[in-house]
């Protein structure tokens, strides 16, 4: 029976109670309904079954060609060679390029993010077009990022630099670790500053009228006050960008990374070796590439590892920062 | 004593308010110098300032006088900074050397009409052409040899082919996931999916493009059967790995910002949950599930190692089981042979430009949409 007219339930005998308790108790079989719930639910595990089918994969392969002397060499030119190559270059060049990128997005993300929810009135027109540049930087193609680090990093700063430094060769004015890293800093900042203002919300106000009844400025409030409070999104946001920019390749193209150097990067203007281009090398250029498997793999571990680990302790910090945001309502 | 106020009692205060403010301005200068720089590199392609036919009618340098600065300058390929700079000697050397250039032009090519196209003219950007050898007109990019091709036709169709393969596979994926996530699943399996694909965004897309070319092409290969091993299809399914956790994250926010009336209402009638989460929920939050999918079609176009991993050859083809090359692949692949200034180098950056305009527009109707959205939910309330 599909449909329930008035009064048909109404109870006469004892049967029919129980009739009705057992119709609005047990939930009727939809075959549709569990059909297509199913479908959704088959969607997810599919979602996940390729995300573990990729982390097995490198897990399993990497595994056993990793080794201490592979992370630890700086290997000679031919570094197709499974026996002898290594991957310390780059990963000191990732380190060194993501380090000084943080040294430049986390303080102006920061700012950002305190000006938009400590001082901007959220319906002025400013507060807007920096809210949708924000949004728009997140959502540039980051072979975008590559070209204008070119077009503005190198060849008009750089170029510039050079002449008012009366440099005789380039030494700015070509592809450099700075560069590479001034340009992934543009492509994160808007993970810093999502991550720092999220954190920041989620302070409660009364902490901020208490300090300010107390007579303390501002400023002092948010120095003394807010921030050490939102220490922890302020960390998630770095954490996120730097595992981001560690495995983007696209923008440090034309913008420092190097095919091969024999030395480590150590000057601002040198150019570098990176775990991720090497990766495209390596599967892309060997010209055995059955040979060059398993140092492949090693090294697409080695970045997976390297950029996990972040992320994971940023979602665990996120999810501590989201459960308080939710229980302030 | 006056009570001071404002500003003139804190000065400090009122100096990092200033400085708070302008630092926070740098998000939209970086906008804009990105567009800026990009589309200034690209500008002599749109300003018709590049030159690369192979055959010129020469100026004798005698005749230096009777051409006037703006045509002397476009002749010599030069920017008027550049020309600006140059004293008479210095140019008339280079119109030497570009009267020797004409020399150099090989033998076969002195009769070829073609040699005396300019290949970076609109026309033979986007239109196609009978080059001589072929037999019917053709679109063709191939940024090397004598005579050089830049029809920017077969980049657009294969960005797009490998782009709808991607958002054809990850959309229903995503959505019915978010669905699955938000309304159907129990709370503890929710705080253990969630993160789990949140994960997956984290992985890097050399990484995927490293198991779509060992992994996928084999596997797909050896169910489908077809001729070429990499292809738009294995690239738009890995390119569909990717965006999923961008359409998931993004579908199941707009989901669960749906009133929890809506649902318990719903439930309250009769309604079992998946009745609930497609005809209820759904219909809510369409408008951010649409936005989801519009930020993933960004998210998709401006991919760049996974597809360049993967197929990279410029054919000009429809079908789904031929290589293609997208935008992003040829500014990737290409720049670094592209000589700096070079008309090869403009057309790479005009490329670029298109790209972030198609990104720009993109993600202004996704957030667009989604800021209706949630004013409509909050009306509601």
């Amino acid at each position: 029976m599909n449909t329930v007219t008035p009064g048909q339930y109404l109870p006469e005998s004892a049967s029919d109670t129980t009739r009705m308790t057992r119709h609005f108790r047990a939930e009727k079989f939809d075959f549709w309904s569990f059909f297509f719930s199913g479908l959704t639910g088959l969607a997810t595990l599919f979602i996940l079954g390729i995300l573990a089918t990729i982390l097995l994969n490198i897990i399993v392969n990497g595994w056993s060609a990793i080794s201490w002397h592979f992370v630890s060499t700086i290997p000679k030119k031919d570094f197709f060679d499974a026996n002898t190559t290594g991957v310390l270059p780059m990963i000191v060049g990732t380190a060194f390029r993501v380090i000084v990128m943080t040294i430049f997005v986390i303080p102006v993300g920061v700012i950002t993010a305190i000006y938009l929810t400590e001082y901007a009135a959220n319906t002025s027109v400013i507060t807007r077009i920096i809210r949708a540049a924000v949004n728009n930087l997140a959502g540039v193609p980051s072979i975008v990022f590559g070209l204008f680090g070119l077009g503005f990093f190198i060849n008009f700063v750089g170029k510039n630099l050079d002449k008012v430094l009366h440099n005789s060769r380039a030494v700015w004015g070509q592809p450099a670790l700075i560069w590479a890293s001034l340009t992934l800093a543009v492509m994160t900042l808007p993970v810093v500053i999502v991550a720092t203002e999220e954190s920041l919300k989620a302070i409660p106000p009364g902490l901020r009228e208490a300090s300010l009844a107390l007579g303390a400025t501002k400023l002092e409030t948010i120095l003394k006050i807010v921030l050490p409070q939102a220490l922890p999104g302020i960390m998630t946001g770095g954490i996120l960008a730097v595992s981001r920019a560690a495995g983007e390749v696209a923008p440090i193209l034309f913008t420092g990374v190097a095919y091969y150097m024999a030395s480590l990067p150590a000057h601002l203007s040198d150019q570098f070796m990176d775990l991720g281009y090497h990766i495209f090398v390596l599967s892309t250029q060997s010209p055995n590439i059955e040979q060059t498997r398993p140092i492949l793999y090693a090294t697409v571990l080695v970045l997976l590892l390297l950029t996990f680990a972040l992320n994971i302790v940023a979602i665990l910090i996120r999810a501590r920062v989201r459960k308080k945001l939710r229980a302030l309502g | 004593m006056g009570i001071h106020r404002g500003h003139k009692a804190r000065p400090g205060e009122w100096l990092a308010e200033k400085f708070i403010f302008l630092v926070s301005l740098s998000a939209i200068l970086m906008v804009l110098l990105i567009f800026l720089f990009v589309a200034r590199e690209a500008l002599p392609v749109f300003l018709g300032q590049t030159n690369t036919a192979l055959v010129q009618k020469p100026i004798p340098p005698d005749e230096m006088d009777k051409h006037s600065p703006a045509e002397l300058q476009a002749y010599l390929e030069l920017t008027p900074e550049q020309y600006a700079k140059m004293d008479k000697a210095t140019l008339r050397s280079l119109m030497d050397v570009k009267v020797e250039a004409q020399d150099d032009v090989p033998e076969d090519f002195r009769n070829d009409p073609d040699a005396k196209i300019n290949t970076t003219e609109w026309q033979y950007l986007v239109e196609s052409h009978k080059w001589s050898g072929y037999d019917k007109p053709e679109y063709i990019w191939q940024p090397v040899g004598q005579i050089k091709k830049f029809n920017i036709i077969p980049l657009f169709v294969g960005t797009l082919k490998i782009t709808l393969i991607g958002l054809l596979f990850a959309v229903p994926l995503a959505v019915g996931a978010a669905i699955y996530v938000s309304q159907l699943a129990r709370p503890r399996a929710r705080e253990i999916i969630k993160p789990a694909i949140e994960l997956l965004s984290g992985v890097p897309s050399v990484v995927v493009g490293v198991f779509a070319l060992l992994v996928m092409a084999t596997v797909l290969q050896s169910i489908f059967h077809y001729q070429t091993r990499l292809n738009a299809f294995v690239a738009g399914l890995a390119l569909g790995f990717a965006v999923i956790p961008v359409i998931f994250s993004i579908a199941e926010d707009a989901l669960t910002s749906v009133p929890r009336a809506y649902t318990q209402g719903a439930l309250a009638l009769g309604a079992s949950r998946w009745q609930t989460a497609w005809q209820i929920v759904l219909p809510a939050a369409l408008p951010g599930v649409f936005a989801a999918a519009v930020l993933g079609f960004g998210r998709a176009i401006g991919e760049t190692m996974i597809v360049l991993m993967v197929c990279s050859a410029s054919v000009m083809s429809w079908s789904i089981f031929d290589s293609a090359r997208s935008i992003t692949t040829t500014i990737a692949a290409e720049m670094a042979e592209a000589v700096n200034g070079g008309p090869h180098y403009r057309i790479l950056f005009m490329l670029g430009a298109l790209l972030f305009a198609a990104t720009f527009i993109s993600n202004m109707i996704g957030d667009f949409v989604i800021h209706r959205f949630k004013l409509k939910l909050e009306g509601k309330k």
